[in-house]
């Protein structure tokens, strides 16, 4: 068996290690403190903790793409700060 | 709702499925990340480009004509499946001999492989043998396909019609038969009309199964692949080329590995959010309607 | 309202008339498709089908079809049954994003796993089998049938459960002596879905078979490319296609439209 044609790189191997990590860090948050944490945010239906991480993903996501799309210019980091303050808006309001 | 028994050792269960869905997915999805930040020439041998090929693909007038024609196609078909999948699923007969003809014929062109779909309408379309192309050509319409742009959407869109409104039709139906015959009764002592017995009685049992199947009629044409592949090959010029047929070209048609698995990631995100959209109104009208029954 | 049964018989002839007509054509010979044009076959053959039968490489492609379909469902169904099992009766850590996940596999199109598939199969040797494509059909077929099942479990009572357990009966003992009787239309209708997706399916069957698992459909579009058109015959080809479909279908009609809710009504 040979994975060459996976083409692993830094970048994307700590980027799915990140992933990776994030999800263990939910797992034993869930284990500790069962239920995850349920409540109706403002978008008016009931989230727990795993929809929230999954809300900043996949917001973050289109956040960096729509950087790309609007300032191609500038340095993507920025998109990353604004991806890690929106994550925060919504762990503590949806 | 009943409060299920937590337990966590119900993941011995999942796992075979887990692994199996991991397998399939995990690995595919995350090659694709890995190249879309790489360029290659063959033979395993990448450099790293970072984040070009996006930057090219969101600037890019191909991407988005073709995501534009895919929203079109799939509005216009949901715009003439669901309305029409109701309306059949009301006429529908109840009881009898017609029901299994009715579900056995409509269930039929669903079980068709999707490529012989888009050889039957390829075949049916033709001006010179099929039986569609040379009626409306002997009727007098200038209509060919493989020439004009209106002609090919149109006969896309039929033929998507054809192939799924009965998915749409079997689901309302499902819905229609829940319906206790005692609520039709009451109705008709109340001298309910024919349109308020849709409204209040039949369109709220409906519900669910229509966003099921709106979810299920939307992803599907989201990501159509085959049918127009065989019919049009995209053409002509680009008119159907739509984002799964663009994409197959990149990446086999002219081997780009890497724009192809960018434009895949972006095509991938908005199935993702579409998908996570759908599914919550779609679980938190079921808990609606599941709490409200009590 | 008298003439509300125009609305569903209007359908099905429209339905039926593509269909018909591929059947038609491939009842005539070559000449007759391009020379006139005939709404039924003048000089009835069954060349295009013997042609078909007698030819290894199309009918082989058939029972290529046939075996990783079959596969597929087999796999399918038995992964599943404990998986939904799990889902209707239990909570656990990450259940519902694992629901969804399972479900966005469903929804994710195939066009954007085709390539690395057929990397991942070749390099682990199993390019070109029928067990690949049945696996790589899993990627939608499972989360379908986790769904469909689970949806026909959460109807069976709890009670069921409890009763058993209390009579001393074993999870699996149970499980296939109590519980799989009574959801047995589900599992059919649930077999039934993932025949059909995975009949249908061309583009990764296409991309993951060569020679020795070609499935039919494959076939037919090489062939559509290759020979010029020998229309009579790919109409034969497609006519063949279907005929499983309609098998099927007839053995399952009381429960289609129960299972096309996905067993949610």
């Amino acid at each position: 068996m040979n994975f060459n044609w996976m083409a692993w790189t830094a970048p994307t191997a700590s980027f799915f290690g990140i992933i990776f990590c994030l999800l263990v860090i939910m797992t034993i948050w869930e284990l500790k403190c069962p239920g995850g944490g349920p409540r109706i945010g403002i978008l008016r239906f009931e989230t727990t903790r795993g929809d929230r991480l999954f809300v900043s993903l996949l917001g973050s996501a289109f956040i960096h793409i729509f950087w790309l799309a609007l300032f191609p210019g500038l340095s993507l980091y920025w998109a990353l700060v604004f991806s890690c303050i929106y994550a925060l808006a919504v762990f503590r309001w949806v | 709702m009943i409060a299920k028994q937590t337990n966590q050792k119900a993941w011995f269960m999942v796992l075979p499925v887990f692994l199996v869905v991991a397998f399939s997915a995990v690995i595919p999805l995350m090659t694709v990340v890995n190249y879309s930040v790489q360029d290659t020439f063959g033979n395993n041998v990448f450099t790293w480009v970072g984040m070009d090929w996006f930057k090219d693909l969101i600037h890019s007038e191909r991407f988005h004509a073709a995501f534009l024609k895919q929203l079109m196609f799939s509005g216009i078909i949901l715009l003439i499946e669901v309305p029409l999948g109701i309306m059949i699923a009301l006429a529908m007969p109840k009881k009898g001999w017609g029901v299994p003809v009715c579900l056995i014929s409509m269930a039929l062109p669903l079980l068709i492989p999707w490529n012989v779909v888009g050889t039957i309408w390829q075949i049916f379309g033709r001006v010179d043998i099929g039986l569609l192309g040379h009626s409306l050509a002997s009727l007098g319409f200038d209509y060919n396909y493989t020439q004009d742009p209106i002609a090919a959407w149109i006969t896309l869109i039929i033929m998507d019609v054809w192939h799924w409104t009965s998915l749409v039709v079997l689901l309302c139906y499902a819905g229609l038969c829940s319906i206790p015959e005692a609520y039709y009764q009451a109705a008709k002592i109340d001298g309910a009309s024919r349109w308020s017995v849709f409204r209040y009685i039949q369109l709220p049992k409906m519900q669910r199964v229509l966003l099921i199947a709106i979810l299920l009629r939307f992803m599907d044409s989201f990501m159509i692949y085959t049918e127009p592949f065989v019919i049009t090959g995209g053409g002509p010029g680009n008119s159907t080329t739509f984002m799964s047929i663009d994409l197959v070209k990149l990446a086999i048609g002219q081997f780009d590995l890497g724009p192809a698995a960018a434009m895949s990631l972006v095509y991938f995100l908005v199935i993702l959010l579409l998908c996570w959209v759908f599914y919550t109104v779609m679980s938190n009208i079921g808990e609606e309607s599941s709490n409200g029954g009590k | 309202m008298r003439l509300k049964w125009l609305i569903p018989a209007i359908y099905i002839i429209f339905l039926l008339l593509p269909i018909y007509w591929l059947v038609n054509m491939s009842l005539k010979t070559n000449e007759e498709i391009l020379s006139v044009f005939t709404l039924w076959p003048r000089d009835l053959t069954f060349a295009n089908y013997m042609v078909i039968f007698t030819d290894a490489s199309w009918y082989s492609g058939y029972i290529n079809s046939m075996i990783y379909v079959s596969i597929n469902v087999v796999i399918s169904v038995t992964f599943a049954l404990p998986a939904a099992y799990a889902f209707s009766r239990y909570s656990f850590v990450g259940d519902k994003h694992l629901f969804f996940w399972l479900l966005t596999n469903r929804m994710a199109p195939p066009a954007v796993f085709a390539l690395p598939f057929f990397q991942l199969y070749s390099s682990i040797g199993l390019f070109d089998t029928h067990i690949a494509v049945a696996i790589a059909h899993c990627l939608f077929n499972l989360p379908l049938a986790v769904w469909i099942l689970e949806g026909f479990m959460s109807g069976i009572p709890k009670e069921i459960d409890e009763t058993a357990f209390v009579d001393g009966y074993s999870w699996p003992r149970f499980f296939i002596k109590i519980f799989i009787p009574n959801i047995a239309s589900g599992i059919g209708v649930t077999a039934f879905f993932c025949f059909m997706f995975s009949w249908v399916e061309l583009l990764l069957a296409r991309t993951l078979t060569a020679v020795n698992a070609k499935p039919i459909s494959a076939i037919m579009t090489r062939t559509v490319s290759a020979s010029g058109l020998d229309w009579g015959v790919l109409a034969a080809a497609g006519v063949l296609t279907i005929l499983p479909g309609a098998l099927v279908i007839y053995f399952v009609r009381n429960h289609i439209a129960k299972g096309f809710a996905l067993g949610r009504v």
